[in-house]
C-alpha cells in the first residue's frame, strides 16, 4: 500500500442506503482530474454492484508478473471485485466467512493497483468479516478514514450508529455521514415528499449527538438509478441535478479531510 | 478458524484433511480423522423443536436495503390478524418476546444492552447464535414461522438452511426493487435457493413507483431499466407475488414499531401486502409439511 496515498472505507450498518452507488461516483468524481490516479476496490462478496455501475460486467481480471491487474474505466481509474472472477452475473458466491476473508486478503495483497491518490474501497452492509478482515488488512497500512452512509428513517439510523460504533472499536476515523435519499422532488409538481421521513431527526440530528460532520444530503432522483443500471456516471449524465451538486460538493469535503490529514510514515491503527 | 486455507474443501468433504490445500491447516488432523464429517447433533434436535411449527417461510433477498425486514415484519402481522392462529407456551427454553398473544418475535436484538451496540462478529460466532435461535426458542405451536434473514448469500443463509435441513422449509419469499442493481443480486439469490435446494414460493417487487401525494402522478423512482421483477420472474419461470408501491407512511410505522396495514389500511401499499400474503398462505395450504421431508444441503 506504500504507493497508494489515501485509502476511503465506505461503510454502512444498513444495506440499499447508497454505499456502492457511492463509490462508484466517488471514485468518477475524484478522476475528473486526469492527474488524480483512482482505484475502486469491492469488497462485497455476496453482492458485487460495482462492475456493473461502473459499465465493466462481463469484464475479466489478467495477472501479470507483479500481481493482478484491475480492470480500467479510464486510464486513471482503475477496479476490483469479485464480480470480475465470475463465469457469470448470475452465479451465486455462496461462501462463508473465512473464504471470503482469504480473497480480501488477496484482492489487499495480490492486486497491482500501481501508483494511486485514492483507493475507495466498497463494503457490504453489516459489521462482520468483511469490515474486520479490511481493517485488519489495512491495519499497518493508515486507512483515512470512512464515509458512513444513511438514509434519513431511524430504521436505517440505528444500525449506522453500530457502524459508527464498530470505527470507534477498531479505532478508524470517521471522515463523515451522507445522508441519501433525502427527499424526492416530483418531476411533474416540482413539490418535495419525503419518502423515507427522518421520524428521529435523519442524519442531521444523529451527527449532532455523536459530534460527527454530516458531509452532505442527496436527494432522490431517479436518474440516479438508471445511470447505474447503465454503467454510466450519474455526475455527466445529469451535471444539472441537485443529487449531483450534492456529491459535488461532499466529494470535495473529503478531498480536504485527505488533504488535511496527510498519510504519515510508519503509522499503525489498533485494530 | 481465522487461517483457513483458501482451498479449503469444507469440513463435511470427502477431502476434509486430505486435499492439497490442507497442507499446513491447524485442522488437518481433525478433518483427516473424519471427526468433521459428523453431522451436526443440532440439525436432530432442531427438526424436534420444529415439530410443532407447521410451516416455515424464509425472506431472501441477494440486495439489502430492499424491504426484507419490512416485508417479514408485515407477513407475521397480517397472519397473525387471525386471531386463530394460536401459539400455546409449554415453558422450557428461551421465551419469544410477543407483540400479541399469537404473534411472538426473536431476535438478537432482544440480547443487546443498548440498541446501538455494534455486534461485531465473524462467521463462525453468528452460526452459534442461529443455531442456538432454532434450536433453544421455545417457540410451542406454532402455524407459521417467518425467518428473516440478512442481505447476501454467506454464513447466515447457509446456517439456517442447514440447521433446519431436517425439518422442512415451506420455501423463500425472494424480495427485490425494480432496477438491475437489485434484479442482478436477486438472481444469485435464486441461484442460492437452487443450489440448497430451497422450493422458492415466489418475489415480492418493493418500491414499486411513487404516487406524487400532492399531484397524484406517478414516478418510478428505481427505473425498472431491464423490465423489473416481471421480466425476471418471466425468464426464471418464477411466480411474481406482487408488486408493492412506495408510500412515506410505511417507513413512518416502522419508525413507530407499528403495523402499516393498521395504520394505513386504504393505502394501495396494503391493498398490495394483502394479496401478497394470501398467495403465501395459499402456497402453504397446497404445500403442506411433510413427516421426515429431507432437505438436500
Amino acid at each position: 500500500m506504500k504507493t497508494v496515498k489515501h485509502k476511503i472505507l465506505v461503510l454502512s450498518g444498513k444495506g440499499g442506503v447508497g454505499k456502492s452507488t457511492f463509490s462508484a461516483h466517488l471514485a468518477h468524481g475524484l478522476a475528473e482530474d486526469e492527474n488524480t490516479q483512482v482505484a475502486l476496490l469491492d469488497i462485497d462478496i455476496c453482492g458485487p454492484s460495482i462492475p456493473k455501475i461502473m459499465g465493466l460486467e462481463g469484464e475479466q481480471v489478467h495477472q501479470s508478473g507483479s500481481g493482478w491487474s484491475p480492470v480500467f474505466v479510464e486510464d486513471n481509474l482503475g477496479v476490483m471485485s469479485v464480480g470480475f472472477l465470475l463465469s457469470s452475473p448470475d452465479d451465486a458466491v455462496i461462501w462463508r466467512g473465512p473464504k471470503k476473508n482469504g480473497m480480501i486478503k488477496q484482492f489487499l495483497r495480490d492486486v497491482d493497483w500501481g501508483e494511486v491518490d485514492y483507493l475507495i474501497v466498497d463494503t457490504p452492509p453489516g459489521t462482520s468479516d468483511e469490515h474486520l478482515s479490511a481493517v485488519q488488512y489495512l491495519s499497518a497500512a493508515h486507512i483515512d478514514g470512512a464515509v458512513i452512509i444513511t438514509t434519513p428513517q431511524e430504521v436505517s439510523l440505528q444500525d449506522v450508529r453500530k457502524e459508527i460504533n464498530f470505527c470507534h472499536k477498531v479505532k478508524l476515523p470517521v471522515i463523515g455521514v451522507v445522508e441519501n435519499m433525502s427527499v424526492f422532488i416530483c418531476p411533474q409538481c416540482k413539490k418535495e415528499s419525503q419518502i423515507f421521513p427522518p421520524t428521529t431527526g435523519g442524519a442531521e440530528v444523529m451527527c449532532q449527538d455523536l459530534k460527527i460532520p454530516l458531509l452532505g444530503k442527496v436527494p432522490l432522483d431517479p436518474h440516479i438509478g438508471k445511470s447505474c443500471d447503465k454503467g454510466q456516471s450519474f455526475l455527466t449524465d445529469a451535471p444539472d441535478s441537485p443529487a449531483t451538486l450534492a456529491y459535488r460538493s461532499i466529494i470535495k469535503r473529503i478531498q480536504e479531510f485527505c488533504g488535511h490529514h496527510p498519510p504519515k510514515e510508519e503509522h499503525l491503527i489498533g485494530s
